[in-house]
């Protein structure tokens, strides 16, 4: 019986640069600033890590395929590296495969790193690509990634009965949390607060879904250095480790797409993956023992909807708990506290090490009070790519060691 | 018995109120204030002439078992190709078997009765039985032009047949003259027209005759001996001269529509024919006559089996069905006619594998899903293995047409962010009636009529067009079922 990942693997040094419109920066110079700042965190040396694991998803204009595009921004000697894509958990598949490397075995030390270029495609939004294949391009509808996700919200309404004025006001609290948070942030692709009027008042994107319920995308770079617990404590004695708690991956089966039984108002992908890593980790009761999230609001509505599938928030009662303030910085369990998608921004494949970089960093208590969580045990990161019916999801919890 | 088994039509649900163009073009020619009464039918952004010839086609087959159709006979001057068989298209919308008779007919507008009689012989032959001729038209004419204010969209259709005929045929009568008071060269989006004194008078006035006295002729019948007269002439006072000079009561001919839809080209007299066969009585003798490079003209007498077929839809209920487009711009973005800026993304190139259209094409076209045959669950796209959790059989499942299923709105939204020709952009997962799902775009509607659980019915639409290499790919949309005047 497999025992899982938890406690196997200890996170040694992480980096991120800043989020945004980086107009000024190749994706090497990304890779290079977050690798650099990775490497003094974690004191070792360019020639110790022994394996990377390099997360981008748009290729055509971003870096292309293959892994060479790590090997030689960053000048590894003759390294292995494998490239991961998987939607929007292509960067939490890279921090995988350097776990799991690390954990075979295979390897002493490996490194995960997340780069996207984004903002060469010359119009806002991800750049439209068959990325279901040549069929679905043929026959799919004339969508966007709003529109997708924005039906999560009139089949949660549909099934709930709960009214969608009420559903526009919990989304607007989200956005408006997600500013808040981020305006607090140096490395935040949006540091602006905006007040609920604005919010409710924007222009609509695809109904119901605002302007201000869709994060819009950035370039950006993040990364993690993995080792096991042993090397760890050699190399850092003094120091707090945070140790990776549990990985897991769900991928939609088709029966959300094509079978009538899915009701549309959350995603299967979570739900599976969520419990599986509080098994994983050893936890009995989310919403108690989970201090903080960062998940993916790429709309305000899938943070919205994984509220509820990863067992925080009760079936229809995550506008309730919203509303509340329970995910708010001085809520119960503070959701985004670095501006999330929303607002730190969306390189796709650099998202889900920027999750873990705000993980470990209040885990290690290096945030400033004002926007530091309070004595954190257990951070619970969350990617969901694709779209609502077909989507790839990842889990990752990290905690003390 | 040769004759007419079924009938169908098809009205594009957008009309244009021709005061609504005269108010923008008026100034260039103010005397087409004589052509500005009623509206025109107008295809929405996403229909041309195969769609509606397809529509038109569909209609015919209300409660007639598809396996039974024979082939496809479509005509039209508007293909979307010139090189590749866009009857094929329409056959493989229908989702009937390959083994059948398709050919495009097309050149001059009366395509449509030519391709009757061409259906009408093969039935008399043996050689091909319950053919549908559809027939569709969507011509352009320049901003401004006399031909923008007269063309309407629109189809027609009937399936030719031996058995459950509904209008006997009689014979036929056919000339063909290169009379060129309309022209499109190869290459030409827009009609051009001669001087319209000339064509209401040597070309209405004197072949419409000439082909009914033909026909008469030939069939030793007078003119008088018809109880319905079918002929498209747009100009009123020439259709008044040619009545009075054959000596046809008003009642007895048919309407053109021309106010209501506007002259459908190749589509016309099939879509005339289709509304009179609405109100035919068995006993009662029609006459057909069309026009354009030559007329033909047919005979054709109603039997008892008329009170037997009633389309779904049928011309009059196409008609019924209506929205107005108020937005004379909208149309001329629409059938490209003025630059509009879609945006960057609009540009985003996305290729045609026609491999991959060939190896899926009944899926497709056809909207030929897999029902397992296990669990008994339809799916769309067809799955080698089974998606519902529960069953999970592989390779055990049957085609299921699911075209004529309809299905209900599951979840929706309105995109303003999706690039398109008709902003917002509007999809959402429709649950086939009977079992399956997929993600459909919405069309003919707007976001008020979209609701979760409101019934859709389907419609093959134009759903791509690559503009750099000429392609336009079709697929099947979602249509809101609304009730009219709502």
């Amino acid at each position: 019986m497999a025992e899982g990942i938890r406690d196997k693997v200890v996170i040694l040094g992480m980096g991120c640069t800043k989020f945004g419109e980086r107009w000024e920066s190749a994706p090497e110079d990304l890779a290079v600033e977050a690798f650099i700042e990775c490497l003094e965190d974690a004191g070792i040396e360019k020639k110790d890590i022994e394996a990377a694991w390099l997360g981008s998803h748009i290729d055509e204009i971003n870096i292309g395929k293959g892994g060479n595009f790590l090997g030689m921004a960053l000048k590894l000697p003759l390294t292995p590296v494998t490239r991961t894509e998987n939607f929007c958990a292509s960067g939490t598949e890279a921090f995988r495969g350097a776990c799991y490397g690390v954990a075979s075995g295979a390897y002493d030390i490996a490194l995960a790193q997340g780069v996207e270029k984004l903002k060469d495609t010359g119009y806002g939004g991800l750049p439209d690509s068959p990325a279901f294949g040549q069929m679905q391009a043929m026959i799919g509808p004339n969508a966007s990634a709003p529109g997708l996700f924005a039906q999560l919200a009139t089949a949660y309404s549909a099934k709930y009965n709960v009214p969608m004025e009420k559903i526009k006001e919990a989304m607007a609290h989200i956005s408006w949390k997600s500013h808040q948070n981020g305006a607090k942030n140096p490395r935040a692709h949006l540091r602006k607060p905006i007040p609920i009027e604005q919010i409710m008042g924007a222009p609509m994107i695809a109904y119901p879904l605002g302007l201000f319920d869709c994060c819009g995308v950035s370039d950006g770079s993040a990364c993690a250095i993995v080792t096991t617990p042993e090397i760890a404590k050699k190399m850092k004695p003094n120091q707090d480790l945070v140790s990776v708690k549990a990985l897991q991956v769900s991928v939609s089966s088709g029966e959300e797409a094509l079978f009538t039984d899915w009701d549309g108002a959350g995603m299967l992908t979570t739900r599976m993956a969520a419990k599986k890593a509080y098994k994983e980790a050893g936890i009995k009761n989310p919403r108690e023992e989970i201090s903080m999230m960062e998940v993916h609001d790429c709309f305000s509505i899938t943070e919205f909807a994984t509220m509820e599938d990863l067992q925080i928030s009760a079936p229809g009662t995550a506008a309730d708990d919203i509303l509340a303030g329970f995910f708010d910085l001085d809520g119960q369990i503070p959701c985004q506290p670095d501006g999330g998608l929303k607002c730190f921004g969306h390189p796709i494949a650099a998202s889900g090490l920027r999750m873990l970089f705000e993980m470990y960093n209040q885990l290690l208590g290096r945030w400033p009070e004002d926007r530091a969580v309070k004595d954190p045990k257990f951070g619970l990161t969350h990617n969901l790519g694709g779209v609502p019916n077909q989507n790839v999801c990842s889990i990752a919890i990290v905690g003390k060691n | 018995m040769v004759g007419i088994r079924s009938y169908g039509g098809y009205v594009p649900r957008f009309r244009l109120n021709k005061m609504i163009i005269f108010g923008s073009m008026g100034w260039l020619n103010p005397a087409n204030i004589m052509n500005a009464q009623g509206e025109k039918a107008v295809a929405n952004f996403d229909e041309d002439a195969v769609t509606m010839a397809s529509a038109a086609a569909r209609d015919c087959t209300t409660g007639i078992d598809r396996s039974e159709v024979g082939g496809i006979y479509f005509a039209t001057t508007t293909a979307s190709y010139r090189e590749r068989l866009c009857a094929n298209l329409i056959s493989g919308s229908l989702a009937i078997s390959e083994s059948v008779r398709t050919a495009d007919f097309t050149g001059g507008l009366k395509a449509g009765t030519t391709a009757l009689i061409a259906a009408l012989d093969a039935a008399a032959a043996g050689s091909a039985n319950n053919v549908i001729v559809t027939a569709a038209d969507c011509r352009l004419g320049k901003m401004g032009s006399v031909q923008e204010f007269m063309f309407g969209d629109g189809a027609g259709a009937v399936m030719v047949g031996t058995d459950d005929v509904i209008a006997e045929y009689k014979g036929s009568f056919s000339t063909g003259h290169d009379f060129v008071d309309h022209m499109r060269g190869a290459d030409t989006k827009y009609d051009r027209q001669w001087e319209e004194r000339w064509i209401r008078d040597v070309g209405f006035g004197q072949f419409i005759p000439e082909a009914i006295n033909g026909l008469c002729e030939k069939l030793g019948m007078a003119p008088g001996d018809f109880s319905k007269i079918i002929y498209p002439c747009y100009y009123g006072g020439a259709r008044k001269a040619i009545n009075k000079k054959m000596g046809f009561e008003a009642e007895n001919v048919q309407d053109t529509m021309q106010a209501q839809i506007g002259d459908t080209g190749t589509a016309q007299s099939l879509l005339m024919f289709s509304r009179a066969l609405e109100d035919a009585q068995p006993g009662d003798k029609l006459l057909l006559v069309s026009y354009g490079s030559g007329c033909d003209a047919l005979a054709f007498e109603v039997t008892d089996a008329i009170k037997k077929f009633k389309p779904k839809m049928g011309v009059s209920g196409s008609l019924a069905r209506r929205a107005d487009l108020d937005n004379y711009l909208k149309y001329l973005v629409w059938r490209g006619m003025v630059p509009a800026e879609l945006g960057l993304r609009s540009e985003e190139q996305r290729w045609t594998r026609w491999t991959l259209m060939w190896r899926s094409h009944k899926a497709i076209l056809g909207l030929t899903g897999s029902k397992c045959t296990g669990c008994g669950e339809p799916q769309f796209p067809p799955q080698r293995i089974c998606v519902n959790p529960k069953c999970g059989a592989v390779d055990e499942s049957e085609p299921i047409v699911l075209s004529e299923k309809g299905g209900k709105i599951f979840s929706f939204t309105s995109d303003m962010l999706a690039a398109t020709i008709n902003p917002p952009s509007m999809y959402g997962v429709v649950n086939f009636n009977g079992g399956g799902r997929y993600v459909f775009d919405f069309t003919d509607c707007t976001i008020d009529d979209l609701a979760v659980g409101g019934p859709v019915e389907f419609s093959f639409r134009v759903k791509h067009r690559d503009d750099q290499h000429d392609i336009t790919n079709y697929f099947w949309k979602a249509v809101p079922v609304v009730a009219e005047g709502a």
